[in-house]
């Protein structure tokens, strides 16, 4: 089936399965490859991405749900210039990853979590991250990105 | 000023961060084929038949392999010391023995085809008996390996001394679980090829040790490594678990040789729980004895390892556990043995830690025992026989060498981080006031040998004559930050900027010779060659640069400040290494470079104390994590930030082993947390932050003074957190909880402690 959504600002429009998962449909016909895949039960969050500026996890949408609508992955967040937006910047300043598989969709589930609360506590960060993994940085340093980046007066807005 | 020491940030995260890293499954391969497994619904059966024909028949299948088809001998022994009767097939073929083995290989036009004729290839089975306890499988009743005669994959019977506690006072006994774990790394594992235009098979490999993999496809192929070109690109984890070279990564590339056409693999989440290693999985039967006064004079491990249903690496983990036996404590007779046997699971192999960590949760589970056996503080029995910082090096008794340490100097400090005094008081008003919510403090002083293994490590340096330097590494990061790290000692070593420096890594064809990444050896075996070559290369082009000046070869200076040489007393007149490049270029046609193998000369044994804060809800079980204070000495650190990021994680996974994970087989052999939504994968949500110091003891064993401080975290926290949960219940009555302390395993604990006082109450 023919369908069309905007990526990252663009235009997309392609033939695909009925079946085709979100997720494969932007690593596959988009080409979008910085979106992750980490498990098939909807529990890692890998492959999160911004639905209307929602998190969502992309191995749970089906691509022709979302047809017409807006996504953004974690190519579409530095700006044109390439400079990285205050959720990666925290990223690399408070050493937030470290193979970095997981890293796209903690910074797009981040990313909403601060649209939906600007002033997190620890444990709202915490609680916020359930359903996102990670396997190597015992979540401390993520946890400390996301608070540094909500200390940056953009992100407080 | 130095870089080194400083927290210097990661040059590898932009790309992380803006387009995602590059991983197997990311590799542009146009055409690929996608490979997929039928794999065993049976956890001990005999395959009665095989039937692809349907899935064959469908459009876009390419082709279905059994066994037969295959004609690959099996995975080798582990070092040629486990059962040989035991070794995994590359496809299974009149038996299968674990849930998940592969049977059939499917090779289609897509990844929706493949999976599709997954469904159409039937199966059918005659079942055996299963084994999935060690303890049934040590008995050699129903046997894995009939041709075998005994389910007894690898043995190491040291000991055995029979007064060995004579002349204790007390002696205490316990049996303990290290349960079976999944590794998870968050890429799964993935492996994609095709055949170059020369004849040449490329391979991409989500693996710890790129080498490995060339030399293991060349084997079982037929190749001359020269033919193979492996390719590692960004890997997603690996923890031990990637260290190995499975049947599917030979598989994928038999294909494409065979086919002559690409071929990509990428295994889904619920096949890697079955598919992939699982880690630990021990049952250890240990005995201590020692004085009233607090003195541990000795100590029994016997180990029960479970190989999973052929021999990996696990088979031959007790042999590191054995090692760390007595861990940091002066005790004058300590002995392990081991039996490994076979069980219808996946079999076992290296995780974080691997057979150190176990070593650990048994020594110090049993100082938590013995303490409350003679009613001292567990603090003060760990400082009464900790190995003092003057008795190095210190030989043990089952005559490992601990290179360097200051044991009690991590006790104190974490005891003082962690305001030990103030928590006992704490705990000791909950106790009085019979608080629902009990304390629990637990400690785990450890040591642990990191670079364990034999084998040294290539390093290069090379200038260019644009002044640019590329690193060359024979280890392969997977999260760790080599091209940070490696940078950083170039940078000290030859006065160039970090920036200007390239570090390639994982491609055997760029780097000739390397042992990977695995055992905490990176820094001091791989990172030590990098810097000697680098040391290496100055003294070279100080020889270039005495010929250039015509000048006496001690009189030549290199500023570190600017990376520019001159003689002595002449700083104006210098030449940069750009410049010096050039000059060998145009001398000889040789670049200016220098390259080492760098032998090991033996192992370094990181050592530290945490000390884990709970509250238990005696009403529910439910055990939170309220502080984990980590001290760790891994001797000279280079970078704080990734070694805190080491750290970090470590912990993360040995709480999650203390607390909640575990992969659990029902009695059929059917595994019940097989997915991440049933395996309980730790959260943020379930973890505070930690509270980390480094202590600095530098090792004489390297020039960098470096140790290993991968796997520190989860050696050191898992038996910390454990003690800490049977501390928060022991005035119950509750004597020992097996991990993972789950609210279940907790409160009937502390039901049957309390059925025990009432009776006991009724009896006096």
């Amino acid at each position: 089936m023919q369908i069309a959504m905007t990526v990252n600002g663009n235009t997309q429009s392609h033939d695909v399965e009925a079946r085709t998962l979100l997720v494969y449909y932007l690593r596959d016909a988009v080409g979008l490859t910085g979106t992750n895949v980490g498990c098939d039960t909807t529990s890692c969050g890998a492959c999160t991405v911004l639905l209307n500026g929602q998190s969502v996890k992309s191995c749970t949408v089906l691509a022709a749900q979302v047809a017409g609508e807006q996504v953004m992955t974690i190519e579409g967040l530095a700006d044109a210039n390439g400079t990285m937006g205050p959720v990666q910047q925290s990223f690399q300043d408070c050493h937030g990853l470290q193979c970095g598989y997981c890293t796209p969709g903690m910074v797009m589930a981040i990313t909403s979590l601060l649209v939906e609360n600007s002033d997190p506590t620890e444990e709202d960060i915490r609680i916020g991250l359930e359903g996102n993994l990670c396997r190597c940085t015992g979540y401390h340093n993520i946890v400390e990105s996301a608070l540094a980046a909500s200390r940056i007066p953009e992100m407080r807005s | 000023m130095s870089i080194l020491g400083n927290r210097v940030l990661r040059r590898e995260d932009p790309k992380f961060l803006t387009v995602g890293g590059t991983y197997v499954a990311d590799l542009d391969m146009p055409g690929a084929l996608h490979l997929t497994f039928v794999r065993s619904s049976m956890a001990h059966a005999t395959i009665t038949s095989v039937d692809t024909s349907m899935a064959t028949a469908m459009p876009g299948v390419v082709a279905a392999y059994t066994h037969d088809d295959l004609q690959l001998a099996n995975l080798p022994t582990i070092m040629g010391m486990t059962n040989e009767a035991m070794t995994e097939r590359i496809l299974a073929s009149g038996t299968v023995r674990y849930v998940g083995e592969p049977i059939v290989a499917i090779v289609a036009q897509s990844r929706e085809i493949a999976a599709d004729a997954l469904e159409r290839v039937v199966v059918e089975y005659e079942p055996l008996t299963v084994v999935i306890d060690p303890v049934e499988a040590r008995k050699d009743e129903a046997l894995l390996f009939p041709e075998a005669g005994t389910n007894t994959s690898f043995a190491l019977d040291f000991g055995g001394d029979a007064a060995l506690f004579d002349e204790c006072e007390v002696v205490v006994e316990q049996t303990l679980a290290n349960q079976r774990v999944a590794p998870c790394p968050l890429e799964v594992r993935s492996a994609a090829g095709h055949m170059t235009e020369d004849g040449r098979l490329e391979f991409g490999s989500s693996t710890q040790a790129p080498h490995a993999v060339r030399d293991t496809l060349a084997t079982f192929l037929g190749l001359e490594p020269d033919m193979v070109h492996v390719v590692t690109p960004d890997v997603g984890g690996g923890f031990g678990a990637k260290a190995s070279v499975y049947q599917e990564d030979i598989i994928v590339g038999w294909c494409v040789h065979h086919l002559g056409r690409p071929v990509r693999w990428t295994e889904t989440r619920s096949e890697s729980m079955l598919g992939l290693g699982h880690g630990r999985a021990q049952i250890q039967h240990v005995k201590l004895g020692g004085t009233r006064e607090g003195i541990v004079t000795a100590y029994r491990i016997e180990v029960l390892q479970d190989s999973g249903a052929y021999t990996g690496f696990g088979t031959v983990l007790p042999f590191m556990t054995r090692v760390m036996t007595p861990g940091p404590y002066k005790i004058a007779k300590a002995e392990c043995m081991s039996i490994s046997v076979v069980t219808n699971s996946t079999p076992t192999t290296a995780y974080r830690g691997a057979g150190r960590p176990e070593a650990t949760a048994a020594i110090e589970r049993m100082i938590d025992i013995f303490s409350r056996e003679i009613g001292m503080d567990p603090a003060e029995v760990r400082r009464r026989n900790l190995i003092g910082k003057d008795e190095f090096p210190f030989t043990t008794p089952v005559e490992t060498i601990y290179d360097c340490g200051d044991y009690v100097l991590a006790l104190d400090v974490a005891l003082e981080m962690a305001g030990y005094d103030e928590l006992r008081a704490e705990q000791q008003r909950r106790r009085a006031s019979g608080d629902a919510r009990q304390l629990g403090i637990g400690l785990s002083s450890y040591v642990e040998i990191t670079n364990g293994l034999p084998g040294g490590e290539f390093g290069a340096v090379e200038v260019q004559s644009d002044g640019k330097v590329i690193v060359r590494t024979g280890t392969s990061p997977h999260g760790q930050g080599h091209v940070t790290a490696w940078s950083m000692l170039v940078a000290e070593q030859m006065g160039i900027a970090i920036d200007d420096i390239e570090v390639i890594h994982g491609d055997t064809d760029i780097v000739p010779r390397g042992g990977g990444t695995m055992g905490s050896r990176s820094l001091q075996i791989g990172g030590a060659a990098v810097n000697q070559a680098a040391v290496d290369l100055v003294e070279k082009a100080k020889d270039l640069a005495a010929d250039l000046f015509e000048a006496d070869r001690k009189d030549i200076v290199l500023d570190k400040s600017n990376g520019r040489f001159h003689v002595v007393g002449t700083p104006a007149i210098a030449r940069s290494w750009g410049e010096l490049a050039a000059v060998a270029l145009a001398n000889d046609g040789t670049a200016l470079f220098a390259e080492v193998d760098l032998e090991s000369v033996g192992p370094t044994f990181p050592f530290g104390t945490h000390l884990s804060v709970v509250e238990v809800d005696t009403e529910t079980g439910k055990v939170t994590l309220l502080r984990h204070i980590a001290v760790d000495d891994a001797g000279r650190i280079l970078n704080p930030l990734l070694a805190e990021g080491q750290v970090h994680g470590g912990i993360a996974q040995g709480v999650a082993q203390a607390l909640l994970e575990e992969m659990i087989y029902d009695a059929d052999g059917n595994p019940l947390t097989s997915t991440l939504a049933d395996y309980s994968f730790i959260s943020a949500a379930e973890l505070p932050s930690f509270e980390t110091r480094f202590t600095e003891t530098p090792t004489p064993i390297n020039a960098l003074g470096a140790k290993g401080i991968g796997e520190s975290g989860t050696i050191g926290s898992a038996p910390a957190l454990h003690n800490a949960v049977c501390d928060a219940v022991a005035h119950l009555g509750v004597r020992h909880i097996d991990m993972p302390t789950t609210p279940m395993r907790v409160w009937s604990a502390i039901q049957e402690a309390r059925a025990d006082n009432v009776a006991e109450s009724e009896r006096g």
